[in-house]
């Protein structure tokens, strides 16, 4: 109890339970993650991971429980409140979710845009933040004439540009080779090292452990089966 | 703004096909709609002119006298839609005939005293079909002093009957192709929505409200709304001119033809309509796609 006032909680999940048809996804999940915590959820395929940082952006209601983050309970948030919730992430997929016919630079300024930032500014981040990801020199390309790995690093810029507090990524090096991995990871562990909270979803239990400091919530068939302190 | 109007010109640009045919869909509807305009317009004008306004003359009986003009004036007044009235009596009729008939002729010169009858000049405020001409000449020829009413001849009534029947068909045209255009419109938006499928899933994702989704749709079906009447305008002037030209040329010498293009106030009426029609389309789907 005294330790749950010292922490300083940006995700909790009280009994939180997801069905798709009567069949659970995420059984009755308990978590309670602070700020600045590197997770890694790893678990096999149809474990839940997915389904899990759903709950969180809200792409899926849960079924049964609450959700809190960063105060905000969830199941209050309108849909008119939900854009507000989304900015507060920075999100990385698998297959990378980049708009095929916007140049890399315009898929990055999205976010800011869509923020409603001013054009000064938006121009200033999208390129530093592409500068970061080593992708300034591609701003003009369009996302199908990089390789997946670029792909990959225009889709971290994004997720950054927005200077979020809350990094989910899922399965964000699935479709990359280990060197491209390698580097996709560096720049989400950069940003973490910045003070954001950085939530993993990977099947691939050893990618992390060598690099990172934190935990590991190791999901099947959605329920917590073990979380451990990578050292 | 500027943002979303580059946005939606890109967007226009990527979707070649599609938007040109919606755009010529609608410039085809605006020009059927305006090819209606430009003939109402016209015909509107020839039949005023012939109906010198709405102008209707009621003459007197002979047993008229001066003091009972007041009682009469009243009387017509209270039959309504009157805009205008002048009393003409006996002397002054005769002395415009003087003036429009040259002072000499043997005409003139045969008569003997006035045998015009006093009268009024009326102005009519609406006269829009022979109608309402016809039942208020009949109301104002119950009045007992009046002797007779005088409005537009027999031909100009089945002019406007013919004329009337065209407007009805000129609105029900005007009508369907508004609905085709519609259709057309509503179905591109849905059409590139979809196909934009995943930017409206990436735009959402990374936090933008719907209105900023909304927004370059909007504005590709208003901005083909305003090409597409401008277009249609466009290819009805060249028609016009075209046609203006040979008319003049080859007719002008039998006839008096004068067939004049759009009014600026039909103009911008119409460019306002398509872009209208290019809003409400884009309303209509986008309501049916999103919830
Ligand atoms: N939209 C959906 N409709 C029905 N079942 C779903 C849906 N999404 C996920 N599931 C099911 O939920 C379970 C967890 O899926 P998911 O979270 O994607 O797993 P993971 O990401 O760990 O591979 C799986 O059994 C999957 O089939
Ligand atoms: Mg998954």
């Amino acid at each position: 109890m005294n330790q749950d006032i010292k922490k300083n909680s940006i995700i909790r999940l009280f009994n939180v339970s997801k069905r798709y048809n009567g069949k659970f996804a995420l059984k009755d999940i308990n978590l309670d993650i602070e700020q600045g915590e590197f997770i890694q959820i790893s678990g096999p395929s149809g474990a839940g991971k997915s389904t899990l940082l759903k709950v969180l952006y809200l792409a899926e209601k849960v079924s049964e429980g609450q959700i809190l983050i960063d105060g905000m309970n969830l199941a209050r948030i309108s849909s008119s409140r939900l854009p507000l919730l989304r900015r507060r992430f920075g999100m990385v997929f698998q297959d990378f979710k980049l708009i095929p016919n916007r140049t890399v630079y315009e898929n990055v300024a999205l976010v800011l845009e869509a923020a409603g930032e001013k054009s000064d500014y938006i121009r200033k981040k999208v390129m530093q933040v592409l500068r970061t990801t080593d992708m300034d020199k591609k701003a003009k390309a369009l996302p199908l004439t990089l390789s997946g790995g670029e792909q990959q690093r225009v889709a971290v810029a994004r997720a950054l540009v927005g200077e979020p507090s809350i990094i989910l990524a899922d399965e964000p090096t699935g479709s990359l080779d280990t060197k491209s991995a390698q580097v996709v990871l560096d720049f989400i562990m950069e940003y973490h090292k910045k003070g954001a909270t950085v939530l993993i979803a990977t099947h691939n239990l050893h990618l992390l452990e060598s690099t990172v400091r934190g935990k590991n919530i190791e999901i099947t068939e959605g329920t917590i089966k073990r979380t451990a302190t990578m050292l | 703004m500027s943002h979303f109007i580059k946005k939606a010109l890109s967007d226009i640009r990527l979707n070649r096909f599609l938007n040109l045919v919606t755009i010529f869909t609608i410039s085809l509807s605006i020009l059927v709609v305006s090819v209606f305009m430009l003939f109402f317009e016209n015909a509107g004008r020839v039949i005023e002119a012939w109906n010198q306004g709405g102008r209707a003359m009621v003459y007197l009986k002979d047993n008229f006298t001066k003091d009972m003009l007041l009682e009469i004036k009243e009387k017509i007044n209270n039959v309504g839609n009157i805009q205008e009235m002048v009393f003409i009596s006996k002397d002054e009729a005769l002395d415009r005939l003087r003036k429009e008939v040259s002072p000499n002729s043997a005409f003139l010169k045969t008569l003997q005293g006035n045998p015009l009858p006093n009268a009024f000049e009326i102005k009519m405020k609406s006269y829009n079909n022979i109608e309402e001409v016809e039942t208020f000449a009949k109301k104002i020829k119950e009045i007992e002093i009046v002797e007779d009413v005088e409005y537009g001849q027999g031909w100009l009534g089945k002019f406007l009957k013919i004329f009337n029947l065209f407007k009805i068909t000129g609105y029900a045209m005007c009508g369907l192709f508004f609905l085709i255009a519609l259709f057309i419109t509503s179905n591109t938006v849905r059409l590139a929505f979809y196909s934009r499928k995943i930017e409206v899933e990436v735009m959402r994702l990374v936090g933008a409200t719907e209105t900023f989704i909304k927004a370059p749709f909007y504005m590709e079906g208003i901005l083909q709304g305003f090409i597409g009447g401008i277009l249609g305008l466009v290819i009805l002037l060249v028609a016009y001119l075209m046609i203006s030209s040979g008319i003049t040329q080859g007719l002008s010498s039998y006839i008096y033809f004068d067939i004049r293009f759009l009014s600026i106030k039909t103009i911008i009426l119409i460019i306002l309509v398509s872009t209208f029609l290019g809003w409400f389309g884009c309303y209509l789907s986008l309501k049916q796609i999103l919830k």
